[in-house]
């Protein structure tokens, strides 16, 4: 019983320490076990998308069915589903794969998914300026210090900025390049440290959350 | 007098003209690989050289085959077809538009071998000994009943206080674990993270919603949860209906999201794993309807956008700790102290190695290279 608790931990030990080997050792099968890994990872991960169409469904199924608040939607995401997915077959069988570009399913792509990807990530253009206004305000020393270092990046970014003043862009560039850059870097050198840290006490066995 | 200078002196400048040709065991490898290099004269290189062709062989007197061709801009070529411990033999060959006008001396015999260790890695092997050290001391202190000082975390305190007040207004609670999937630490740290939350959440008899981009992320926050239910006592509350697959795309997951806040109007939202682009367009839907926000995640470039439009947020390394700082348990607060010891050697090795370069002494930074 107790080896049957501990053989997850030990699957993961041995899995992990393999992984380190790897990283110090070129010789096989050590140099390309991270590889392996990965690609057994994508392997689960296609089959694993049958359980993400089947919650799914089964939601959109069943409000339709019950007809719960905003069934039609879940009827368009359902007849859209079931289309797509036949354009996805009948160009498979006709063109080899779905990925042709001359197949319905890439036009279905091109002239379907990806404005649809363009109207929302547009979006942010106008999130951000509402993000913006809060953020930038001079509520005190450190608020005015960003104020400052974030109006000189905006002008100093758009075309305009060097036109009112050539040193504009430069001094945009700086900011970037070296404070902002600084911050980046401290904080990814605490993130790497703490990613070291919990794949760590993943590895020993102390953080089990995961298994659980 | 010139076509004798054509004739004669020119083939001979140019015969000659490839020059220390050599040939070794490519360093650091899995074997199966010798790197050749050569110097070319430089009026051979200005004299219109197209490529340079490289042949081999396993005896010094003959039986050479052309292997490959390295573009005319290169003096290394790494033959990757060679078998471990067999003997070769190598001579390079510059041809240009009229032909063959330059040819190296035969070189050998080499051989390639398996190499046992990295050498440009051993500076990253000593960083990971000395953190494992750390790590082990501290958490042996902790064992030993050694208390350790681990400083308060907002975000982290502030996540009973969330669920508490959407539960008071009747809201459902919002977590939304982000685009990656489970081989990334980051997720990992939200489902810590949504362990608590979920707990708290069937303490108070709230409701929790997960919309997942990742099938087996949605696999994982359902157990999660489950689990976390069934530690407060409430099976019963447990809905695995509101943990749902939504899209692995994008915009389509942050479209997805949107709608859910706007319909249901959370009272409190988790923004917790890793983000991309999507990032600021859910913090602020969730900060239009009035919701508290507590994000958290390792990705930089999307911080600053939660720390505008956000209460709480887990900045990096806040975010990783988040298990142990959750858990209270000495064993696992040690660990952090061990992270921390490790970065304040990094930060006094960056200010040396940031000294030792402004005055000069530019090879620190060749020790800290993994090639």
């Amino acid at each position: 019983m107790i080896m049957f608790e501990r053989f997850p931990l030990l699957v993961t030990f041995f899995t992990s320490l393999l992984i380190i080997l790897g990283f110090f050792i070129p010789r096989a099968p050590f140099g390309d076990i991270q590889q392996t890994l990965l690609v057994w990872v994508l392997i689960i991960s296609g089959f694993a998308a049958l359980l993400g169409v089947d919650s799914l469904l089964r939601l959109h199924i069943k409000r339709v069915t019950s007809r719960g608040e905003g069934w039609a939607y879940s009827l368009v995401l359902i007849l859209t589903f079931v289309f797509i997915f036949g354009l996805g077959v009948f160009s498979g069988i006709k063109y080899g794969t779905a990925f042709s570009l001359a197949s319905p399913f890439m036009y279905a792509y091109t002239y379907g998914i990806i404005p649809l990807q363009a109207t929302m990530f547009s979006l942010l253009a106008f999130f951000i300026t509402s993000a913006a206004y809060r953020a930038f305000k001079a509520r005190s020393i450190d608020a005015t210090f960003l104020l400052v270092a974030a109006a000189l990046v905006i002008i100093g970014r758009v075309p305009i900025g060097g036109m009112v003043w050539a040193k504009l862009p430069v001094i945009a560039d700086w900011i970037l390049d070296w404070p902002s850059m600084a911050a980046r870097r401290g904080v990814l050198l605490g993130i790497t440290l703490g990613a070291i840290g919990t794949s760590l006490r993943i590895m020993v066995g102390i953080e089990r959350s995961y298994l659980r | 007098m010139v076509f004798f200078f054509v004739l004669f002196f020119i083939p001979s400048v140019l015969l000659q003209s490839i020059t220390n040709l050599t040939a070794f065991d490519t360093p650091n490898d899995a074997g199966g690989s010798i790197t050749i290099t050569w110097n070319v004269a430089t009026e051979l290189q200005t004299g219109g050289i197209v490529r340079y062709e490289i042949f081999r062989s396993k005896s010094a007197s003959g039986g050479y085959e052309n292997i490959g061709i390295a573009l005319s801009n290169k003096t290394k070529y790494v033959d990757t077809s060679a078998r471990d411990g067999m003997d070769y033999y190598y001579y390079v060959v510059a041809v240009s538009k009229e032909g063959e006008t330059g040819k190296s001396g035969i070189f050998g015999p080499v051989s390639s071998t398996l190499q046992w260790f990295n050498t440009k890695r051993w500076n990253v092997l000593v960083i990971l000994v000395f953190l494992i050290f750390a790590f082990f001391f501290y958490i042996n202190l902790a064992r030993k009943g050694i208390k350790t000082f681990i400083r308060k975390i907002p975000g982290l305190e502030a996540l009973d206080d969330a669920v508490g007040r959407s539960t008071e207004m009747g809201k459902p609670i919002l977590y939304i674990p982000g685009l990656w999937g489970l081989t990334n630490v980051t997720v990992l740290a939200s489902l810590s993270i949504l362990r608590r939350v979920a707990k708290k959440t069937a303490e108070y008899g709230a409701r929790i919603m997960i919309p997942n981009a990742n099938p087996l992320v949605m696999t994982a926050t359902q157990e999660v949860v489950k689990e976390a239910y069934l530690e407060a006592g409430r099976p019963d509350l447990y809905n695995e209906k509101d943990i749902f697959f939504l899209t692995g795309d994008q915009f389509g997951y942050a479209a997805g999201c949107d709608g859910i806040i706007v319909r249901e109007k959370p009272g409190a939202i988790f923004l917790l794993g890793v983000f991309a682009a999507e990032s600021l367009i859910l913090a602020e839907t969730g900060n239009s309807i009035g919701a508290i926000q507590i994000s958290g995640t390792t990705s930089t470039l999307q911080l600053p956008f939660f720390v505008a439009s956000c209460d709480y947020t887990l900045i990096g390394e806040e975010m990783l700790a988040a298990a142990s700082y959750l858990s209270g348990e000495p064993v696992m607060l040690g660990s952090l102290k061990g992270e921390d010891l490790a970065k304040i050697v990094m930060i006094l090795l960056i200010i040396v190695g940031a000294l030792l370069t402004t005055f000069g002494v530019v090879d620190i930074t060749g020790l800290f290279s993994t090639g």
